[in-house]
């Protein structure tokens, strides 16, 4: 099959200097900590069994405030700050 | 309809594990990258101003005790000072140096308040115990930050501090109404409800 559209695939990024690679761990390995905790203790993740639970149960769950946490940071604070940090480290 | 009293511990360990995130990363790549954009250095004191803003639902709606009331009351404005200032500082706003003390002494009261408003020995429940822990790891901090005080650009104090801030949020994550700890329960505490 021959078709005229292209698709780019988005190539992976990789950070040169410690820092970089450092800031951009951090998130993703705390959402990893929050997914860990899941798994460990299943029955705190009242999403898996939300049947008789209250509204606090459902709405405030630990592990998922963990997941959320990590990746509320990548997105608006370690993406732009990764931006920066190649610009500083390639005008020094 | 008010939330488990462990729930709202968590959700303030949620904001404990962002704003540490976000101090570690400040010392990771240092103040003049931090700086390049200018919202960011407004951040985490917005951070601690806001949980300071947010203590006071929490001492509206669970006093237990007038003990309680005092020490989440105390609690609220000194995370408020201590972020308020911060927030000047950076802002060009208060130019003394010894503004910078506001923060230290504002996570001094609250360690102070976790201590004080935990009536309860440290093995009697989980709870007891992280809030003693909490109490004394936060008063440890104080110490760290007033160091940082005098030596606003070091790394090693900025690192420790956003170390400890982590380790606040995952012992408030830690948290329970009614839990043992180390196989210790006092019979006084009641039943585990989950």
């Amino acid at each position: 099959m021959e078709t005229q559209l292209a698709t780019r695939v988005p190539a992976v990024r990789t950070y040169r200097s410690h820092r970089a690679r450092l800031i951009s761990m951090l998130g993703p390995l705390t959402s990893l900590g929050g997914v860990v905790w899941a798994f460990a203790q299943p029955y705190r993740l009242t999403l898996l069994h939300p049947h008789h639970q209250g509204f606090w149960w459902l709405v405030i769950e630990p592990q998922l405030l963990v997941v959320v946490a990590g990746a509320v940071f990548s997105l608006l604070v370690a993406r732009p700050l990764l931006v920066d940090l190649e610009e500083a480290d390639g005008t020094a | 309809m008010e939330p488990h009293s462990e729930m709202v511990h968590w959700l303030f360990a949620g904001g404990f594990l962002l704003l540490g995130l976000i101090l570690l990363s400040e010392a990771i790549v240092g103040e003049k990258v931090w700086a390049m954009r200018r919202w960011r250095v407004y951040l985490w004191p917005s951070i601690v101003f806001g949980l300071g803003l947010l203590m006071w639902p929490v001492m509206t709606f669970f006093t237990n005790s007038a003990i309680h009331m005092v020490a989440h009351g105390a609690w609220a404005q000194a995370l408020m000072i201590g972020g308020a200032a911060e927030l000047g500082l950076v802002h060009g706003k208060l130019h003394d140096p010894r503004w910078r003390l506001a923060l230290p002494i504002g996570i001094f009261v609250s360690g102070i308040a976790f201590l004080v408003h935990e009536q309860n020995p440290w093995f009697f429940a989980r709870s007891a115990f992280l809030h003693h822990l909490i109490g004394w790891t936060l008063v440890g901090s104080s110490g760290i930050l007033f160091a940082r005080a005098f030596r606003p650009r070091s790394a090693a104090f900025q690192s420790a501090f956003a170390f400890a801030v982590v380790a606040v949020a995952v012992m408030l994550f830690c948290d329970r109404d009614l839990a043992p700890i180390f196989g210790h329960l006092s019979p006084l505490a009641g039943v585990p409800h989950r």
